[in-house]
């Protein structure tokens, strides 16, 4: 009865469909050949994918993955010196991620936000305060392993989270590092 | 009127727990299994149950998880209820850190509404995100995003808020056509209350209230104030009160709580916590 339940009370497919796929790019097929290899050897589920159209940049494939899973994708990738051209949606869409930060003064703090991520920073001692934001399950979990601990002794986040949240979380991490060098 | 809160705890080993919980000081006791209140769920938790006791009316009670982001225990946590749907029939369910993850959302939607009488359904946090992945958006009664959230579900096509294309930081001063663009898009759920320097209550499409005083900026940076603002609008809708009104008197009360609490951004939600029962009679009273 679900199904039919489901079938009948679902709004309209969408033309563009939403996915929780993501795509790496690669300039070579050896490439993505050898980085699927590593996922999979990483415990990772992967495919390799034939590109849309607009994705066509010198190679023919990419590998497709989690995007719930892009901070371990991206570390695996990492260690193994396999780091893609570009990482995209898995969609007829190119999204690129976010790059833009929105910092503010709150006295002496500091608040840093990526995306749906904030971090707060204590300016006079360099040790973060607060982090707020997210939706996925490792932020309460990295904000337990952040809050009180001075910048240079932090874990960085992408170390602990495994999701976009954790992953945005790294890309105010980073900033904030920036902005409160010692 | 009973209601369920259903999310994580920030711990690997934590198991799964479903049942009433109290509120000592700074720690949640689940069915004998303890968790200190921080932000996330255990922070919905606390809130709702002190507001619940305010209010004079059941507690709610909790199904939650341990989950550190390997999305494990959420999937566990799916399986159990999808299994155990008939204890599910309270009056209303809040959802909030999950894993998004759309096949276990559809089972878990699915079933609820198979249900006698279908709760009222609120959604937060991932398993909001996983609502508007799935297109089934509309099916909810309430989801509590803030701007940012907003402007993801705003596009038809993010799969999460990070990839929300055009996010460019002014979601602030855009929110009511983002809000018209979720709900063009079957996005949004039939009210919204959207959470930010001002915030705004949504039915249909249509913003019916907007709260932007007392302002209290150190809120903003600590973890966990639109996790008691989605507390207090659950123990509200619990006590009965109307959807719209509900919104308006939680967005109302956790802003008293900033005023009266004073807090300079290194505060923690368990700090604010004591000063929970005088805000909500303050926002009752301006109602």
């Amino acid at each position: 009865m679900n199904w039919l339940r489901g079938l009948l009370s679902r709004k309209p497919v969408p033309v563009r469909g939403l996915s929780e796929k993501g795509m790496l790019l690669y300039p070579s097929t050896g490439e993505v050949i050898r980085a699927e290899e590593a996922l999979r050897q990483a415990g990772l589920e992967v495919a390799v994918k034939g590109p849309p159209p607009d994705l066509r940049q010198g190679c023919d494939m990419v590998v497709e993955f989690s995007l719930m899973q892009e901070m371990r994708v991206r570390e695996v990738l990492a260690e193994r010196g396999l780091e893609p051209i570009r990482v995209a949606v898995a969609q007829d869409h190119l999204l690129e991620p976010v790059s833009l930060f929105q910092c503010k003064e709150l006295g002496p703090y500091l608040m840093v936000r990526a995306a749906n991520m904030k971090i707060t920073v204590d300016r006079r001692d360099r040790r973060i305060v607060n982090v707020s934001g997210g939706g996925c399950p490792d932020v309460p979990y990295l904000a337990d392993m952040l809050v009180g601990k001075v910048l240079d002794e932090a874990p960085e986040p992408r170390s602990l989270g495994q999701t976009l949240c954790g992953y945005a979380l790294q890309l105010a991490f980073d900033e904030v590092r920036r902005q409160c060098h010692g | 009127m009973s209601w369920l809160i259903v999310g994580t705890v920030p711990r690997a080993g934590f198991r799964l727990a479903w049942g009433p919980y109290a509120l000592r000081e700074r720690t949640l006791d689940v069915s004998g299994a303890l968790v200190s209140v921080a932000r996330g769920t255990p922070a919905l938790m606390a809130t709702a149950h002190v507001a619940t006791q305010a209010l004079g009316i059941e507690p709610p009670e909790a199904l939650i998880i341990g989950d550190t982001g390997s999305g494990k225990g959420s999937r566990a946590l799916y399986r159990h209820l999808v299994d155990n749907l008939g204890r599910a029939g309270h009056a209303g369910v809040t959802f909030h850190y999950l894993m998004p993850d759309i096949a276990w959302h559809n089972k878990i939607l699915w079933g609820l509404e198979e249900l006698a009488r279908p709760p009222l359904l609120v959604a937060d946090a991932g398993f909001m995100y996983a609502a508007k992945m799935s297109g089934y958006a509309a099916h909810y009664d309430l989801f509590t995003p803030d701007a940012g959230e907003m402007a993801f579900l705003a596009d038809e096509i993010a799969p999460h808020p990070f990839y929300t294309r055009g996010f460019l930081l002014q979601e602030e001063a855009r929110i009511p056509e983002l809000i018209d663009a979720a709900h063009a898009g079957a996005n949004a759920a039939r009210h919204l209350l959207v959470k930010g320097q001002t915030d705004y209550v949504v039915a249909a499409g249509r913003i019916v209230a907007q709260v932007s005083e007392p302002d209290t900026p150190a809120m903003e940076p600590i973890g966990g104030t639109g996790d008691t603002l989605t507390g207090l609008v659950t123990a509200l809708l619990a006590s009965g009160m109307d959807m719209t009104e509900a919104c308006r008197t939680a967005a109302l009360a956790n802003r008293y709580l900033g005023v009266l609490a004073n807090p300079t951004p290194a505060f923690g939600v368990a700090d604010l916590l004591p000063f929970l029962p005088e805000a909500l009679n303050l926002a009752l009273g301006d109602s």
